[in-house]
């Protein structure tokens, strides 16, 4: 009789190749990555174009993107702008995004941008859910 | 710069992250796009309603 661990085990064991993190990583890096590893090519599309889209629009409205930590809630929209990976590194070093807000609708991007970040981390951990075996 | 209306804001956060939802909290592709569009239906209906809510509030 299967437990469910042996489940996962079972259904893990022809996915368990290279680097056990690599669509993990992969996924948090570049949005939608963690996916195409794993050839889920229409999964990862819509991730990508999902969370891509989100930035994008953040970035438009004039969100700010985190860079100084004054307290608690600098810290916790740092921790969600970090999980928009490469996104986030690229932006800073062009200086997109605005260091004030200043209007109501850069006040809506700055919290696309943050859940952007946030939606990438959970679809980043989807990857390496479906690369174990623990998701179908 | 972009200024989306209130309402075209909440609509679009509500689709992106549906997509998301959807795509990541179940297995199989019609139940992905069933739950998104739960997820949509709930983000819209829950903003509207809360929106009346302050409204009437205020008045």
């Amino acid at each position: 009789m299967a437990t469910p661990v042996n489940k996962i085990a079972a259904n893990g064991k022809g996915s368990q190749q290279g680097f056990v993190y690599l669509p993990l990583i992969a996924g948090w890096l570049v949005p939608g990555a963690g996916h195409f590893l794993l050839r889920k090519w229409g999964r990862g599309a819509l991730i990508a174009a999902s969370v891509v889209g989100m930035f994008v629009l953040g970035i438009a409205m004039q969100g700010k993107l985190y860079s100084n930590v004054h307290d608690v809630l600098d810290l916790l929209g740092l921790a969600g702008d970090l999980g928009n990976g490469m996104l986030f590194v690229l932006s800073r070093v062009l200086g997109l995004g605005a260091d004030q807000v200043q209007v109501t609708t850069a006040d809506y991007g700055t919290r696309f941008i943050v859940v952007a970040g946030l939606l990438n981390v959970i679809s980043a951990v989807d990857a390496h859910n479906l690369h174990t075996g623990r998701k179908s | 710069m972009l200024r989306p209306s209130h309402f075209a804001a909440v609509v679009l956060f509500a689709l992106f992250a549906s997509v998301i939802f959807g795509i990541t909290q179940r297995d199989t592709p019609q139940r992905m796009i069933r739950y998104g569009a739960y997820c949509f239906v709930l983000f819209v209906g829950s903003a509207i309603v809360l929106s009346w809510l302050m409204f009437l509030i205020a008045r």
